[in-house]
């Protein structure tokens, strides 16, 4: 019954008077309160992060301590020594792994993502059902004859190995989101497109590009998140030279024995370049982790 | 969909039989790069591991590799460490989930009210969903539930005295890290799902008298459905396959009390070289998570696509 309310009712709202209704949502006490506890869990919430950065800057010896220090005078030897031991190499691998899979997931996955969102026919789900499923099947289950195969080809520790993986892992979320960005797109403008005799690929770049661009930047930035996150293959087919800012940070405690304050600049340089572009684009955030089903 | 189509000359219906007869290869070629890419790296992967279950392979004994047939399988059935991992694998993904989600919807509710810096404490709520994973479980382990000098003890410490949090409670500390990393998905989900809301709706049956809690249920709830369940499968997928916190928290112990299956079958093939038994473990999860994952396709295909294309 509630549903069939909802959805006889927005034409009927949508004529009544509302003056009267609207000045009931002003912010009244109530909503100081609620707005108090707000902050309070949004600070709970942020607190370790804020801990993190806090105990980067500390010497070892204030960040242990049984009583939790805040008023410290804040230091940038631990951030000198992460950066002498080489972190370097590791960010440079990631960058490299990052922003090639990133490319190589826009390329193959723009042409898929518009040949699916031109029709809807029995055809475009089934291969929109294939591409999601890819993302749901366990990974540790295929990472045997992975491990295998870049063996027998001489291609373990290898940045580029990293890159085939990434985007592959990626170009399932990248397909979906796409797709529903190029929904968008009014069909007037393909069908004219299509009726000046503009061949695909002309329509594909003239037409539908300029109008999908903010998409396309929304489904990059979701894809550079997880493979610069990324941990299970990296740890697993990666060594000395291949080796991403994850596998530092694990590297990093066992060589270094457990010091926090280290531990916690290492972290927060880590952290850092994917919570900037996170909080920039918290709404694409969304999109692209529910396949493009929220908008 | 409809309302663009609809102002053009011909009939829609037209245009569908004319189209679905002259799909043409120049329409699916586009595809193709993408689809042989993935089913190249992603599933030609499966189909071998397959085969590899069917051999007994140990990788540090060289020539060890012949056909066993079902033998592996034979063994994992029997494994009690595969069991336990099994069940740990579901109390995570289960307890993870629902409580992120718990939590998530109570998030959202309470950011959907205007109030001062709104915005701002969105951004405090969803950053620990940002923290890279590895480094989340790092700073876990070593600043929250270490046993002298984390913050868990600080608090805790007066209340429940020293526990060593992760030797004692090993599971439930890796899932209170994982909840506090997956409750900003599912407050983004809801909150989105939440604003998508008519307000009309909620402000009309105000008007009439309905008391916010009922407000809630009757109205809010049902409309939010769709969108919980949207974060309840998504965050499964994921949180199914949760490698970096167990490995970085726990290692899977003490003994296999945290092992979930991603961590256990990486450790019979990484640690114990036995491609043969793990590949076995891996092709079973595959066919769980196969009658799972198409149960939950339907459901977010369904519940969102299917909407989107008869709207």
């Amino acid at each position: 019954m509630a549903a069939t309310d909802t959805l006889a009712a927005p034409p009927r709202a949508a004529t009544r008077p509302t003056p009267a209704i609207r000045r009931r949502r002003r912010p009244g006490i109530g909503n100081v309160v609620w707005g108090v506890v707000a902050w309070l869990v949004g600070i709970l919430f942020f607190f370790p992060v804020l801990w993190m950065v806090l105990s980067s800057f500390k010497t070892e010896a204030a960040a242990y301590t049984n009583v939790p220090q805040f008023v410290f005078s804040p230091t940038l030897a631990e951030y000198r020594h992460v950066f002498s031991s080489g972190v370097g190499s590791y960010f440079l691998n990631s960058a490299i792994a990052t922003v090639v899979s990133v490319v190589a997931v826009l390329l193959l996955g723009t042409p898929a993502a518009f040949a699916l969102s031109l029709r809807p026919i029995k055809k475009t789900s089934d291969a929109l059902f294939f591409f999601l499923s890819t993302k749901m099947l366990p990974i540790v289950a295929a990472i045997i004859p992975l491990f295998v195969a870049a063996e027998a080809v001489h291609m373990l520790d290898n940045v580029w190995t990293l890159v085939i993986l990434y985007t592959a892992m990626n170009l399932p979320i990248a397909v979906w989101m796409m797709r529903s960005f190029l929904l968008e797109v009014p069909s007037e403008l393909l069908e004219a497109a299509e009726m000046d005799g503009a061949r695909l690929w002309r329509s594909l770049r003239e037409v539908i590009l300029p109008v999908v661009s903010p998409g396309l930047a929304a489904t990059a930035l979701i894809c550079a998140i997880f493979a610069w996150n990324e941990f299970f293959f990296a740890v697993n087919i990666t060594a000395a030279r291949a080796a991403t800012v994850p596998v530092f940070l694990v590297g990093f405690i066992s060589s270094q024995g457990l010091y926090w304050a280290q531990l916690a600049a290492a972290a927060t340089i880590a952290t850092l370049p994917v919570v900037l572009a996170g909080w920039v684009a918290q709404r694409q955030l969304v999109r692209g982790l529910s396949f493009g089903a929220i908008k | 969909m409809t309302a663009v189509t609809a102002p053009s000359a011909v009939p829609v219906g037209t245009i569908r039989s004319r189209s679905t007869r002259q799909v043409s290869w120049s329409r699916r070629a586009p595809l193709l790069p993408a689809l042989v890419f993935v089913v190249v790296v992603t599933q030609v992967p499966f189909v071998v591991t397959i085969w590899y279950s069917l051999n007994s392979w140990n990788l540090v004994r060289p020539g060890s590799r012949q056909f066993v047939g079902l033998a592996n399988y034979v063994h994992v059935a029997t494994d009690v460490q595969f069991r336990t991992a099994l069940v740990n694998t579901v109390v995570l993904t289960a307890g993870t989930v629902i409580i992120s989600m718990v939590i998530g919807v109570a998030l959202a509710v309470l950011l959907d009210r205007k109030f001062l810096g709104r915005s701002v404490v969105r951004t405090l709520l969803i950053t620990p969903f940002l923290v890279m994973p590895v480094a989340a479980a790092l700073l876990w382990k070593t600043a929250m539930f270490d046993p002298t000098f984390g913050i868990v003890d600080y608090v805790l410490g007066p209340l429940v005295g020293h526990v060593v949090w992760l030797s004692r409670f090993p599971l439930a500390s890796v899932m209170v890290e994982m909840i506090w990393q997956w409750t900003p998905f599912m407050m983004l989900l809801v909150l989105a799902g939440l604003q998508s809301m008519p307000t009309d709706v909620v402000e009309a049956a105000g008007v009439d008298g309905a008391r916010p809690f009922a407000i809630f249920r009757e109205l809010t709830l049902p409309h939010l459905r769709r969108y919980i369940e949207l974060g309840v499968v998504l965050g499964a997928i994921y949180v199914v396959n949760e490698f970096d916190s167990i490995y970085m928290m726990t290692q899977g112990g003490p003994g296999v009390s945290s092992t979930n299956l991603p961590y256990y079958i990486y450790e019979r093939a990484f640690l114990g070289f036995d491609v043969g038994q793990s590949a076995a473990m891996g092709v079973v999860v595959l066919a769980g998570t196969i009658l799972v994952a198409t149960i939950a396709l339907r459901l977010i295909f369904t519940s969102f696509t299917g909407r989107e294309e008869a709207a």
